[in-house]
């Protein structure tokens, strides 16, 4: 057994919350956010950034928590699951999953929901391929992706409907 | 996580004068880690034997892209997702883009940086091959000195590579083509799947067109060999000549004979050999096209 | 009556808290004092256990270490039989058999630790494919490696050869397949003398833990507890295993004193727990000059692994699914699972029939090309029939349009204009276009006599403001139970599914409803629901304190009025199986199920000969299954179905290395993502089973059976290339396609 390094303290904002983390630098941020933090919506399925349950934003980038050590979350804004809906209102992500049979098992449906978001916070009106595309790092074992896809089209439809001027 | 993470360390130098000055004073123990893409799948597996890393995700002078009129600088940090949206590099470098584009996923390619890649010096990896057909070049910078290496020169054997214990990768140089319209290229990643795949061949190519003829032509592979390469006896044999079948059959049994493919879990090293052969001839319907 | 919430798509019950990461699952569970167990694996296949070494440098006094010594009761994870200990106890069988059990707080230090263990085996011969383990190379399990052995006999196969215009015989195999939920295994076990044996974890079946960890601990039922938590995917990887794990932290629990929680990474849940397993099929037909089916001789073998977990019941599925939806007057089925030295495949999505269908439909379409017939005029000449018998002598009852299925799926997919075309152009193209189909049934519930046997029960009750409780040990796995459940009480009682609550699954508090396998939820326990809220709505309806047509606010006041006079009001009901259902076991014949689908699935696909990559560019999966309760949920279930189907056919190829799994990560064990899946056309035929909840059947495990046939054919047609084996990699079929284009 090697010499234990020091525990580090790493500062960032989690959901709109300041955060102190006091855990080892090589931690992975993913059991971090989960064991101290207590935001268990972050998900492990590989391990090893193959299926993206464990995606989270950083600084508005879609990353794979398992691969990201503790010490390089220091000073960065990070979004998880926990932080897309507000009190009482689901994102229209959510919403569309939940409507159109996105979620089954719903181990995927963090990392999901989180590729898709920030797939049409980057391309509001994406096509199907490009849908395939935005989220070919989130494997899904239940639904085959149909119903994801359907999902994700559909909150596409719902924000532009919103956003469009009312006759 | 089959590792011992408290012993592992992990150190952010604040610039990079730092990084270079903690591995001049202690060559050996300090190993560069950039995006982790790679590293921590390895420190998952309970595969990372090294225990002591510098963390140059922060250091923004290996950052960015920067285009003179004959050149394109790309920091050793620059990201998958920053070269595949870079206007100038899909144009000018497309070989390059696509490969950024087909390298994991969109969570990689946010995280993955090229530097890494390369340091990484995985034989498999989708950047490499179009670096080789760029004829990239390589700035490797310690504390006290700087230099340029070809990037064919920097393989010498499975995972060995001409970086010094206390040389980082600072940035990637490719020439900027003066007649980038006469050029034709071609990529091919064959992977297990449509995405998020490693390559099971990946084969990279560009010649130009004069006459009719290859005046010049640069065919590099990935995952056929213990290292990325550039397929020299082939190219040879194209120099010059017009795409005909006759040549095509010389040029895939020259191939066939350059490479070095195995059996592993991925895949066999019949189906490598076969498939780079009709890769040859899918660069050659194109070139005829 | 119109029925207002059966058949309409009501959202998923506990979908909010899925879309907002709220769900529990195993892993983000925690108690106060809870500590991290793993399990310590051989490295040999098969051997002697000589020694375990404990290196240096680890605080070994700090850890809790459980052998096999340490079983309080008898050291067997009880299933079928009891033939599969909980801990290796002086030999091993299989590659990642379970040793040691370590525990400790540091799940860091556990690591360690675990590296620090060195189990020595004495190594012995083993056994590795089908055909060692039927030449008996060496015996490794009971007298001849032969876990169970069925045969079926129909008219008299031996005398119709001689007739027959045609006899076309072939060899089929499959490949063993990871289920790869994306949650891995996990378990948190509380034990100790006093408090007896509580389980939490990611689970299918908690009846089955609960009879395994019965004789490991020699505890009476009743203080013996599982409770299924959040399950992110089973697809039978969860029937059976979870128990070896609830066996294992259970123990470390009743060592330790303290709490145990075993999650699996990945790389342990791919090469310890089980995965389909692989088949041999080696078809016989004999075939009448006009196309019908004169006489089939099918000998089916699975690889079972080194213990006999569920590979009887897998067989008798993959066994009775052989013959196909197809009349045929002479039939011989002789089957047997084997033994080889590899960790015990196990139940995967099917069940067996994915295997032996997979043979058939390749075989058929083999046959239709010898014989000059097109693969769709051989089916249609052979379809069974109402009134008709399968190959069990299982007279079918239920009306049946197979021809009528497959019609509906061929316009939808312009099967034959596609056909005709990709002909074409195919002769000048690279990449070859291809068209192919199977025709295929899926028995719902227990095989035969099995859920007489099993004789589950469910309940429900209602409380004086009215909530209804649904009681089941029926599980929630992504597949939608809870919501079908509740669309089931609801739409009887004449509520809304908002006013249903439905029990976790808690061997406390919920009666056996039996093991939530076999496409039986929703037919078999959701008519056990429907009888039940029938019985709680007569009560009311006979005490006078409600009239019929009533609103949902008078049905709350007549609980609180029933509750108030008469006491709780709840209803427990226990499967009856119909009397006109009778099953041999000796001669393994009769009504093999109560009902079955039947579906038509269609497959285009373009296979890129440059570099053998294959691409399912559209699917069409046609099915009748009785009245459809949830129309998103189950095109869901179909859907997921065939994107599972897609892998089996085409990626996902176990490596295997003397038993071990070499490939056990998900970068190198190939699923398809978001862009190998085609678009997936789900189309339903409603026909109501009379005796299914509202008329439904089974669907759950039909979409594994007809997908990888489909494609296969679809690659013969495009190609020309005689598929015999699945996962069809690039690299296999290549090899196929240079000996075709020789």
């Amino acid at each position: 057994m090697s010499e234990p390094a020091g525990k580090i303290s790493v500062h960032c904002t989690v959901n709109g919350r300041a955060l102190i983390l006091e855990t080892y630098p090589m931690a992975r941020l993913l059991d971090v956010l989960r064991e101290q933090a207590r935001l268990t919506g972050t998900k492990e399925g590989c391990g090893e950034g193959e299926c993206g349950a464990c995606a989270i934003e950083i600084d508005g980038a879609l990353v794979n928590s398992c691969l990201v050590p503790a010490l390089q979350a220091e000073g960065t804004k990070i979004r998880t699951i926990e932080g897309v809906a507000t009190e009482n209102q689901l994102h229209g992500v959510q919403q569309a999953f939940l409507t159109h049979g996105g979620a089954q098992c719903g181990i995927c449906t963090p990392g999901m929901i989180l590729a898709a978001i920030n797939l049409l916070a980057r391309n509001p009106h994406p096509t199907d391929s490009e849908i395939r595309e935005g989220l070919a790092g989130n494997l899904c074992r239940c639904t085959g992706y149909t119903k994801i896809l359907a999902s994700v089209v559909e909150a596409c439809r719902a924000a532009q409907q919103a956003t469009e001027p009312r006759p | 996580m089959r590792s011992y993470i408290p012993s592992y360390e992990l150190v952010a130098p604040r610039d990079l004068a730092a990084a270079l000055q903690k591995m001049a004073t202690e060559p050996g123990p300090w190993k560069p880690f950039a995006g982790g893409t790679d590293l921590m799948v390895l420190l998952e597996a309970g595969k990372l034997p090294h225990r002591k890393f510098l963390s140059l995700y922060n250091l923004r002078e290996l950052r960015g892209i920067e285009i003179t009129h004959d050149q394109v600088m790309i920091g050793a940090l620059t990201t998958y997702t920053e070269i595949r949206r870079h206007e100038t590099l899909a144009r000018e470098f497309p070989l390059l883009a696509r490969a950024a584009a087909e390298t994991g996923s969109i969570a990689t390619q946010n995280r993955g940086t090229l530097g890494g890649n390369v340091a990484n010096a995985s034989p498999a990896a989708d950047s490499p091959p179009a670096l080789l057909v760029y004829e990239a070049e390589l700035e490797l910078v310690s504390s006290a000195t700087s230099r340029w290496l070809p990037y064919r020169a920097f393989w010498s054997g499975y995972k060995q590579i001409a970086l010094r214990p206390d040389e980082l990768i600072r940035r990637i140089r490719l020439p900027r083509p003066s007649n980038a319209n006469h050029w034709r290229q071609y990529y091919r990643k064959v992977g297990t799947r449509r995405a998020q795949a490693i390559s099971k061949v990946c084969f990279a190519a560009a010649a130009r067109i004069d006459f009719q003829r290859m005046a010049e032509v640069r065919i590099a592979l990935g995952s056929v060999a213990p290292t990325v390469f550039r397929a020299a006896e082939t190219e040879r044999i194209l120099q010059g000549e017009s795409p005909t079948p006759a040549l095509l059959r010389a040029a895939q049994e020259t191939l066939a004979a350059e490479i070095a493919p195995i059996d592993d879990i991925r895949s066999t090293a019949r189906y490598r050999r076969r498939i780079t052969q009709h890769l040859l001839a899918e660069f050659f319907a194109m070139l005829s096209a | 009556m119109e029925p207002r919430i059966i058949g309409t798509s009501v959202p998923r019950k506990e979908g909010r808290d899925k879309v907002t990461g709220a769900a529990r699952y195993v892993d983000d569970i925690s108690f106060p004092g809870m500590i991290h167990g793993l399990t310590v694996r051989s490295p040999a296949p098969r051997g002697r256990i000589v020694n375990m070494h404990f290196d240096s440098g680890i605080p070994w006094p700090d850890f809790t270490i459980v052998t096999a010594k340490d079983i309080p009761g008898k050291n067997c994870v009880m299933l079928l039989i009891d033939d599969q200990p909980a801990l290796a106890d002086g030999f091993v069988n299989h590659p990642e058999e379970p040793v040691l059990l370590l525990a400790h707080p540091d799940k860091y230090l556990l690591e360690e630790a675990r590296r620090a263990v060195r189990i020595e085996i004495e190594p012995s011969a083993g056994v590795f494919t089908i055909a060692d383990s039927l030449a008996r190379r060496e015996i490794i399990w009971g007298l001849d490696n032969i876990f169970k052995s069925f045969r079926v006999e129909k008219g008299d196969v031996d005398s119709a050869w001689s007739s027959a215009a045609f006899i076309v015989e072939g060899e089929y195999e499959t490949g063993a397949q990871e289920q790869l939920y994306i949650e891995p295994q996990g378990i948190i076990a509380q034990a100790g003398p006093a408090e007896g044996v509580t389980v939490w974890g990611s689970l299918q079946c908690p009846y089955y833990v609960h009879k395994a960890l019965l004789p490991l601990f020699g505890l009476p039922k009743d203080r013996i507890r599982i409770v299924q938590t959040e399950t992110g995917g089973g697809f039978g990887g969860k029937e059976e295993y979870p128990s070896m794990i609830a066996a294992h932290a259970a123990l470390l629990a009743w060592k330790s004193g303290k709490p145990v929680k075993m999650i699996y990474d990945r790389a342990e849940d791919m090469v310890a727990t089980t995965k389909r397993h692989p088949s041999r099929t080696i078809h016989r037909t004999g075939v009448t000059r006009d196309g019908k089916l004169l006489a089939m001789e099918i000998d089916f073998t699975i690889d079972g692994g080194a213990y006999q977990t569920l590979s009887p019941v897998v067989l008798s599925r993959g066994t009775i699914h052989a013959a196909g939806p197809y009349e045929c007057p002479n039939v011989r089925i002789k089957s047997r699972a084997i033994a080889t030295n590899a960790p015990p495949h196990g139940a995967f999505r099917g069940f067996g029939a994915p295997q032996s269908v997979f043979a058939l439909e390749r075989h058929l379409d083999r046959i239709a090309h010898v014989i000059g017939l097109s693969p769709e005029e051989l089916r249609r000449r052979n379809f069974i029939r109402k009134g008709q018998t399968l190959a069990v002598h299982q007279v079918v009852r239920e009306q049946v349009d197979l021809a009528g299925l497959m019609d509906r799926a061929f316009e939808l997919c312009e099967y034959h204009a596609k056909r005709e075309r990709f002909t074409h152009e195919n002769l000048h193209a690279f990449v070859k276009r291809g068209i192919g189909f199977a025709s295929f049934l899926h028995g719902a519930g227990f095989t035969g006599s099995g859920e007489e046997y099993l004789a589950s029960e469910a309940a429900l009750e209602v409380t004086c403001e009215g909530r209804v409780r649904v009681f089941a040990g029926s599980t929630e796995m992504g597949q939608g139970t809870n919501t079908v459940f509740s669309q089931i009480a609801a739409e009887t009682l004449g509520l809304g599914c908002d006013q249903i609550e439905i029990a976790q699954p808690d061997t406390a508090r919920v009666p056996n409803s039996g093991p939530t396998v076999a496409s039986r939820t929703t037919m078999i326990v959701g008519k056990l629901v429907e009888t039940s809220a029938r019985a709680v709505q007569k009560s009311l309806l006979d005490s006078g304190l409600l009239k019929s047509n009533y609103t949902p606010a008078e049905f709350n006041a007549a609980c609180a009025a029933y509750i108030n006079v008469h006491g709780p009001l709840q209803s427990l009901t226990k499967y009856q199986h119909p009397c006109d259902l009778h099953w041999d076991d000796e001669r393994y014949q009769g009504d093999a199920y109560g009902a079955y689908a039947w579906a038509v699935y269609v497959a285009e696909v373009s296979v890129d000969t440059r570099t053998a990559e294959v691409h399912v560019d559209d699917f069409v999966a046609v099915q009748e299954v009785g009245k459809v309760i949830n129309p998103i949920l189950a095109a869901g279930q179909i859907e997921g179905g065939v994107a599972q189907g897609i892998g089996f056919a085409l990626y996902e190829n176990c490596v295997w290395q003397q038993g071990r799994m070499i490939n056990g990560q998900m970068t190198n064990y190939i699923m398809p993502t978001s862009m190998d899946i085609p678009p997936i056309r789900v189309f339903f035929e409603e026909i109501p089973y009379e005796r299914g909840p509202a008329g439904a059947k089974g669907i759950g495990e039909l979409p594994l059976d007809g997908t990888a046939p489909a494609i296969a054919n679809a690659i013969a047609q495009a190609t020309g290339a005689d598929i015999r084996r699945i996962p069809i990699t690039p690299e296999v079929l290549l090899e196929i396609l240079e000996s075709v284009h020789v």
